[in-house]
């Protein structure tokens, strides 16, 4: 029994939430919402606890797949489940249940309808996530990958803002139009390869045009996910009308996908492409991470501020990927990781706000630090981190990917640094704005500080915070092998032999 | 005698649906109302011995009948089968709203028995007569079918409308099947192919006679252009029989269309490959985009059967051994979501109260959280989503079409279905994110319910693990066509 679960680690990571999800939608009862939270809670609480073994088993000199496992799922197309995970893809299946368990947690009494479908949506999600992260099979992978959008879309739809329904459509469709193209691009890899398995993919020969299409298909659906600009348009709107899990889960994992996805799929399966382009995904990267950051700057909402912010973040990550360095690279995961917590700690705190004045407006706010001082700290340290302050998780990966470009070169080393200080300003601007000065009117007046749920939250997330600031090692020693691995995947020519290179 | 005897066995399905319809038809006239369940448990006994006769007397070869005008093939008894039990399904979501509608008549069944009659005999059908008269059979039920509830005045129009519009295709479909006959001197199927491989025929005539033949073809299936009818056909008929006609029928018609063009004139693949490609684009095209436009689900759903039809006629019109296998892959999973689709519709009607507005979904997740789930597994279903049946149907016929080369015909469909994904979603959207104007609760009866939802969850379940139906489809396309 043991032995069997040890061996099948990563089904047991997917199918354990997706089973709580079910149970919790089953057993729903109106009447009784707490039965529905607490059985929620321990669905997640055991899927967070099942993903642990990946990091205590973790073999930390192998940069391949590890804890893989499979069988033949649809012959008819030789389509495998096939999973595995490397040092890229654990700790983002960490992070995803990790996330989760915080998500529920939030939602305790915030939530007060139809329970049992947001925590059932929730949990089923995490299980599909961490299903993408651990694809090996580009079908499966693309299942995956697709089916987390539907409960997405129900949670926004269903528990969101006013302008929920536009809102989720519109994220539905933007991501549905970049998937479908990749699918295309995953049917032309099947037919010449005779295999969806991504090692056939990894070795198969293409000629650069060839290679040019493959990759632009990958870009479009992974450039919506992550998003880069101009691509970007669908977050603002899907983050300001989710409920604040919905914009966690979006911010912490959901982009995430995307980062991944192009280091799993794109680059990889057409290295040469991806030099031969990276020129323009530096410039699109430059431009997310200072136009967006200015954009941010001028934002009245606080969501639609933060969202703004997780573009410029993001900016920073595929800056990293194609930058081919391993500094680079390395410091782009990392900053997927801190962003991950960063992003989840500040929409967590606007939550908090917006629970007790319901208005994410910056203007309706104004001196908050006076009636909620240990909210106050905790919010100011977030929005620290998120303008890189050393010290905290937020410096280390901007910092190793500005390193990264200066290898490349100087100018992008200087544009990207410039967001440290754009990005100071728009983070503490607005909690100046938010927090200091004068109590502002009676409704800040009367709030009152942070439960034990909140504070319980928001601390553990304060402590990876500053952990992953002090100790990056944790994740890059995970990180080290796989992503020399990558580099030398990114490194290999696949131009087909016969024709001269540079056609 | 002998043969004779051998012919008989071989349509004994045909020949037991074809009786019991007649005796249902008879034993209607001497039965009093209140004991009508008597007729409908006939008919799901027909439909029960018919499959126990087909499935039995199965085997994988292939044999003919009635001097050749008669098939018995995998395709034939697997499509069979199927349309059984699309009609069992039919019966029971149906009975609850014929009763409420008092359409709850033997004639009723009657007429979908002699409908199925038609549909079997067109699958087996191996000449053009066979095959047009299986045809004629089935589409004069389905006038009167459309026109069971005579006082209502838009079943009348669609019926008649159905009727003048169909007549026309008929007659295009058995003048191209003149001309083939001038041409090669043989009904039969077999004979025609060997005639026209044999080769020193008018091209000009043939090619005439094959646009009529897909013309009358294009029109049964409802694709652009020849789509006009189904619009209003879908609306104006009662909603059981509009189930009827965007169901089962597909199916006998996908296997009308193989008899035809692949077992007959695969010597002019090319030219009629390329008036199925036109067909295909047009009918994703103004399928996907005119349902956008539409408030009643009814219509809604026609605009999505013909852009449905287009990715089936994608499937056939790459020309491939594969192709078949998914277009037919793609009529079988878009049948079970049709059926999903319109039992939900049935669920919800009550008396005086047809359920087919889009607005009647709304807030259908505060009324019965159950049944919105449903509805959401076959909305993500016809949308392509995965992990539902519908996305390995777009999956596998757009993997054939790509492999025969037509790149740009992909991306086509794929941007086809962003659109397409839209008007499904916005049922999905009316039922959970919107607030109920309807609070009646649901009185369906458990048989109804507990059938639509093994057939909602079949498209998740088969969505997960596909590989068996796949498998049976290529059973059914390789066995009958090599």
């Amino acid at each position: 029994m043991q032995n069997y679960f040890f061996h099948h680690l990563l089904s047991f990571a997917i199918w354990l939430p997706v089973l709580a999800g079910v149970v919790v939608l089953a057993t729903a009862n109106e009447e009784k919402p707490n039965t529905t939270r607490w059985l929620a809670l321990l669905g997640g609480l055991l899927s967070f606890l099942v993903t642990i073994p990946l990091y205590t088993q973790f073999n930390f000199a192998d940069g391949g797949w590890q804890f893989q496992e499979g069988f033949s799922w649809i012959p008819a197309f030789s389509i495998n489940y096939h999973l595995g995970a490397d040092g890229l893809a654990v700790p983002l299946i960490l992070l995803t249940s990790f996330t989760t368990l915080i998500v529920i947690i939030s939602a305790w009494e915030v939530i007060q309808q139809r329970v049992a479908q947001y925590m059932a949506c929730f949990l089923i999600m995490s299980g599909l996530m961490i299903g993408v992260f651990s694809a090996l099979d580009a079908i499966l992978y693309y299942v995956f990958w697709e089916a987390m959008l539907i409960p997405m879309f129900l949670v926004i739809g269903i528990w969101g803002g006013p302008n929920r329904v536009y809102a989720t459509i519109k994220f539905f469709l933007y991501t549905l139009l970049g998937s479908l193209l990749m699918l295309v691009a995953f049917i032309y890899l099947y037919l010449n390869t005779g295999s969806f398995e991504i090692a056939d993919f990894y070795r198969f020969p293409m000629p650069l045009q060839v290679q040019v299409l493959v990759f632009l298909a990958f870009f479009v659906a992974f450039a919506v996910k992550i998003p880069m600009w101009p691509v970007h348009t669908w977050l603002p709107d899907a983050h300001v009308e989710a409920p604040a899990g919905g914009s966690v889960v979006l911010a912490a994992i959901a982009l995430k996908l995307g980062g991944y996805s192009f280091l799993r799929f794109a680059m990889p399966i057409a290295p040469d492409a991806a030099h031969h382009l990276s020129g323009y995904m530096i410039a699109l990267s430059l431009i997310a991470i200072v136009y967006i950051a200015l954009v941010a700057l001028v934002q009245k909402d606080m969501k639609k501020l933060i969202a703004y912010s997780s573009i410029s973040h993001m900016g920073f990550v595929t800056l990293g990927f194609f930058l081919f360095n391993s500094i680079g690279l390395e410091g782009a995961i990392v900053q997927m990781l801190s962003h991950g917590f960063i992003s989840a700690a500040m929409f967590l705190c606007v939550g908090v706000l917006y629970d007790r004045v319901h208005s994410r407006q910056i203007e309706s706010y104004g001196g908050v630090a006076n009636t909620m001082p240990v909210f106050a700290a905790f919010a100011v340290f977030f929005a620290m981190a998120n303008t890189g302050l050393p010290g905290t998780s937020g410096f280390v990966g901007e910092f190793m990917v500005i390193l990264g470009a200066v290898q490349i070169n100087f100018w992008y080393a200087f544009l990207a640094a410039l967001t440290l200080i754009f990005g100071a300003a728009y983070s503490l601007w607005m909690v100046k704005r938010v927090f200091y000065g004068v109590v502002a009117n009676d409704k800040v007046a009367a709030l009152s500080d942070l439960n034990k749920r909140e504070f319980f939250i928001l601390a553990v997330l304060a402590i990876l915070v500053l952990a992953l600031g002090v100790y990056p090692q944790m994740v890059t020693d995970m990180t080290n092998a796989t992503v020399t691995e990558l580099l030398t995947h990114f490194a290999q020519s696949k131009l087909p032999a016969s024709l001269p290179a540079g056609l | 005698m002998e043969t004779i005897h051998y012919d008989l066995i071989a349509a004994l399905p045909e020949l037991i649906v074809l009786s019991m319809a007649m005796v249902i038809l008879l034993t209607d006239l001497f039965i009093v109302p209140a004991k009508r369940m008597v007729i409908y448990a006939m008919a799901q006994v027909t439909l029960l011995l018919a499959a126990y006769f087909t499935f039995s007397s199965h085997v994988p070869s292939v044999s003919y009948a009635f001097t050749g005008a008669f098939v018995d093939d995998a395709m034939s008894d697997v499509l069979k089968l199927m349309m059984y039990l699309g009609t069992s399904f039919i019966f029971v979501y149906s009975r609850q709203y014929l009763q409420d509608r008092g359409m709850f008549r033997g004639e009723f069944y009657a007429l979908v028995l002699f409908s199925l009659l038609g549909m079997m005999v067109m699958v087996s059908g191996q000449s053009l007569l066979t095959l047009y008269v299986g045809l004629e059979l089935l589409s004069l039920s389905l006038y009167a079918l459309v026109a069971m509830d005579r006082d209502n005045a838009k079943a009348t129009e669609a019926a008649m409308k159905y009727f003048v519009l169909g007549a026309l295709a008929s007659g295009m479909l058995l003048y191209g099947m003149s001309m083939v006959y001038g041409m090669t001197g043989s009904l039969n199927l077999a004979e025609i192919n060997m005639a026209l491989t044999a080769g020193n025929k008018i091209h000009a005539v043939l090619i005439l006679g094959l646009v009529f033949i897909v013309a009358g073809l294009a029109f049964k299936l409802g694709a652009v252009p020849f789509q006009m009818w189904v619009p209003d056909v879908y609306e104006g008929s009662p909603t059981a029989v509009t189930m009827l006609i965007s169901s089962v029928p597909k199916l006998a018609a996908f296997a009308f269309v193989i008899r035809v063009l692949v077992q007959a004139l695969p010597t002019l693949a090319v030219d009629w490959q390329q008036m199925l490609m036109i067909m295909a684009v047009l009918s994703i095209l103004i399928g996907n985009i005119t349902a956008i436009a539409q408030t009643n689900l009814k219509r809604m759903l026609a605009y999505s059967t013909i852009s449905h039809i287009g990715f089936v006629l994608y499937g056939l019109m790459s020309v491939s051994m594969n192709g078949f296998i998914f277009a037919l892959f793609y009529v079988v999973s878009y049948v079970l979501m049709t059926l999903a689709g319109f039992g939900i519709i049935l669920l919800l009607s009550r008396p005086g109260f047809e359920a087919d507005k889009l607005d009647d979904l709304k807030g259908l997740n505060q009324r019965s959280p159950w049944h919105a789930f449903l509805m959401l597994i076959v909305m993500f279903s016809m949308a392509g989503v995965p992990p539902t049946l519908g996305f390995y149907a777009k999956f596998s016929v757009l993997q054939a079409v790509l492999a025969a080369g037509h790149v740009w015909l992909v991306v086509f469909a794929v941007l086809m279905a962003v659109i397409g994904a839209f008007y499904y979603l916005r049922v999905i959207k009316l039922m959970y994110f919107d607030a109920p104007l309807d609070t009646h609760a649901i009185t369906a009866p458990l048989d109804a319910r507990i059938v639509l939802g093994f057939n909602a969850l079949a498209l998740l379940a088969i969505g997960l693990m596909p590989e068996k139906l796949i498998e049976i489809c290529i059973y059914t396309i390789t066995s009958s066509l090599s």
